[in-house]
């Protein structure tokens, strides 16, 4: 990608005529390349921008159409977060905290480990372990509710943050393994050999040399797992109940002021505030975002 | 990649007798084999209890029958062992009086409209993601000014949780929603006949194809620009280019987003669950699952293993007929090695 230069993109754009008029060309090609950039950008972003002013749109104004906001609230906020109506969408925050943060670290911790042994480690059956974790990635999650809840309800897990974390593992896991498994290839080992050569045991320069050298690979994985894990919803639904629900769960049952009324414009601004933090993560980390989702994990 | 490994392993393990205080002779394979054994143990653990486990019980448990009121007597029974009764329910819609005894409107009656759904949401949205996260990660691939906010916007719908997704689409399809509104239409998006399903394929869309689009578009970078200034001395057209070099050239990281994408598909839930919450036939497999464990397990076990294996099964066909290379591409490496 580096190697494209805009000459080379000016002469990508041949017409059907044939006719190599280079400067013209280039000029095209420039304005169809931005054309398409707005678009996906437009694309990208045009519901989302809906959601947000659409929660700072008073109540009694929910469908008006202006493109910009207008009535503009902050009651919608306030009413995500009343209990009143039975919502209980700021114990659900906390809740999707500790759930995401909790699956994040023990899928990084377990992760790491299995990913150094994959990525730098010649040992028999790799295939078979590559293939398992693998397999474990394309499951379907409905196979688990009926056994987790039978499982569950046995051992009075029901309604409990472990029953909710153990199954979250399930599918961050795979997600760190491989994504953890591509960055450490990509490491200078070297490093590690210099480390032991100078007298390290291999736990040692494990900690010392590739340990901070990882991070940043590490921290990417972390954000993957951590938004994995934060929208989860299937399990969430079935497994918990209304003291550890998460977000996602709370979101997709916000009862309005009356039965039957959908609360559209109090579920726009939970669900602003929900998405925003990741959104601002996604701006800051985006460059990292890219290369992690693309080294290993393509589940969404 | 193992042979990558390989020979860091080599390395490795010449740097070991100095430091092996117990004097034990190494070799190539046997003390890096020990330590990748402890290491992967607890991710080999985790993975069975969460996922090996339930698959072994639920398996089991497709064929038992349900506890519940047996008809003919009336009376409460314990349910034993059922053959492949619950399989019968399911394929052949036998509720107890032979095929197609089901009654419209149960659960049972509903397996091969459920089945069909969730096959009509997996080809429609997969390819117009497919055909969309081309289009966009050839724009992408090009070199322009402003990289960053485009890939952050991308970025956008893929990092919002597909439940706020689904209420967010919800919101724009509602009755008197923005799209009616932009389109001057008067549809119940979330009602009857065709336009649920619709729905549900634009949310769908919205969300992944800019997640295809990066997928693609990390194979389209690995593609040497020499071949195409090659093509374009003997004369070769744009279209040419794209048909002839693009894709054969980006097809190994295609068809491996497809596949994730097919999977990730044919399992999903939380979209037509709260955007359409089943209206117009939009229940897919994941929500008719869910919905026969209330009323039971056992039959929903087996629900769930007939689901486990379409899914299996598609992956296999990709895998093995379409040319998924899943290990080679997802190995690391793997593109330094081509």
């Amino acid at each position: 990608m580096a190697t494209t230069t805009s000459h080379q993109r000016g002469r990508a754009q041949v017409t059907s005529s044939g006719v190599e008029v280079v400067q013209p060309r280039h000029t095209r090609s420039t304005i169809l390349t931005y054309t398409g950039v707005v678009l996906i950008c437009l694309w990208g972003l045009l519901p989302f921008y809906w959601m947000i002013v659409t929660s700072f749109r008073d109540v009694g104004f929910t469908f008006d159409t202006t493109p910009w906001p207008t009535h503009v609230t902050l009651d919608n906020y306030t009413t995500a977060f009343s209990t009143a109506r039975g919502n209980h969408f700021g114990r659900a925050l906390v809740n999707s905290l500790v759930i995401a943060i909790a699956t994040t670290v023990i899928g990084i911790v377990v992760g790491v480990f299995a990913a150094y042994a994959l990525a730098r480690l010649e040992f028999r059956g790799k295939f078979y372990v590559l293939g398992l974790i693998l397999g474990a990635s394309m499951f379907p999650g409905v196979a688990l509710v009926t056994p987790l809840f039978q499982l569950f309800t046995d051992i009075g897990w029901l309604n409990t943050y472990q029953a909710l974390i153990i199954p979250d593992i399930s599918f961050v896991l795979p997600l760190t393994v491989y994504t953890l498994t591509a960055f450490f290839t990509e490491m200078p080992w070297e490093l590690e050999e210099s480390a032991r050569m100078d007298g390290c045991t291999p736990g040692q320069a494990f900690r010392k040399v590739i340990l901070p050298l990882a991070a940043p690979g590490i921290f990417t994985t972390a954000i993957l797992a951590f938004t994995a894990a934060w929208n989860e919803f299937l399990l969430a639904s079935q497994l918990g109940g209304d003291k550890v629900q998460p977000v996602t769960v709370a979101i997709a049952s916000f009862a309005g002021a009356q039965p039957h009324q959908e609360p559209y414009t109090a579920v726009m601004a939970a669900g602003t505030i929900v998405t925003v933090p990741l959104i601002v993560l996604v701006l800051v980390f985006q460059r990292r975002i890219v290369s992690g989702l693309t080294a290993g994990g393509v589940k969404s | 990649m193992s042979s990558t490994s390989g020979v860091a392993t080599g390395e490795f393990a010449q740097g070991r007798p100095p430091l092996n205080p117990r004097g034990r002779r190494p070799s190539l394979h046997d003390g890096s084999g020990r330590r990748a054994t402890l290491l992967i143990a607890p991710t080999i653990v985790l993975l069975a209890v969460v996922i090996l486990y339930p698959v072994v019980s639920a398996v089991s448990q497709s064929f038992t029958k349900d506890a519940g009121l047996d008809p003919n007597t009336g009376m409460f029974v314990e349910g034993g062992f059922a053959g492949v009764s619950n399989y019968k329910l399911w394929l052949l819609q036998d509720c107890g009086g032979g095929a197609f005894s089901c009654p419209p409107g149960t659960l049972g009656s509903q397996f091969w409209t459920a089945t069909g759904v969730t096959f009509l949401f997996t080809a429609v949205a997969v390819t117009l993601e497919t055909v969309l996260g081309m289009v966009f990660a050839l724009v992408m691939h090009r070199k322009f000014k402003g990289r960053a906010i485009l890939r952050a916007s991308v970025l956008v719908p893929w990092a919002i949780p597909t439940a706020i997704t689904a209420k967010l689409w919800y919101f724009i399809f509602a009755y008197d929603g923005i799209a009616n509104r932009l389109l001057g239409t008067e549809i119940l998006w979330t009602g009857d006949g065709w336009a649920p399903k619709f729905a549900i394929i634009i949310a769908d869309t919205w969300k992944t194809a800019p997640f295809m689009a990066l997928l693609i578009l990390a194979g389209l970078q690995v593609i040497d620009e020499g071949v195409y200034e090659a093509a374009k001395m003997d004369g070769a057209g744009a279209w040419q280019r794209f048909v002839h070099i693009t894709l054969p050239l980006v097809k190994p990281a295609l068809m491996v987003a497809v596949l994730f994408r097919t999977l990730d598909t044919l399992r999903m839930y939380d979209l037509p669950k709260i955007l359409t919450g089943g209206a117009g036939d939009t229940s897919t497999l994941s929500m008719l699952v869910v919905d026969q464990v209330r009323s039971g397990f056992n039959a929903a076990s087996a629900l769930s293993t007939i689901t486990f294996l379409i899914v299996f099964l598609v992956a296999f066909i990709f895998i093995k007929f379409l040319g998924a290379n899943v290990t080679e591409q997802r190995a690391p490496k793997a593109k330094k090695a081509v």
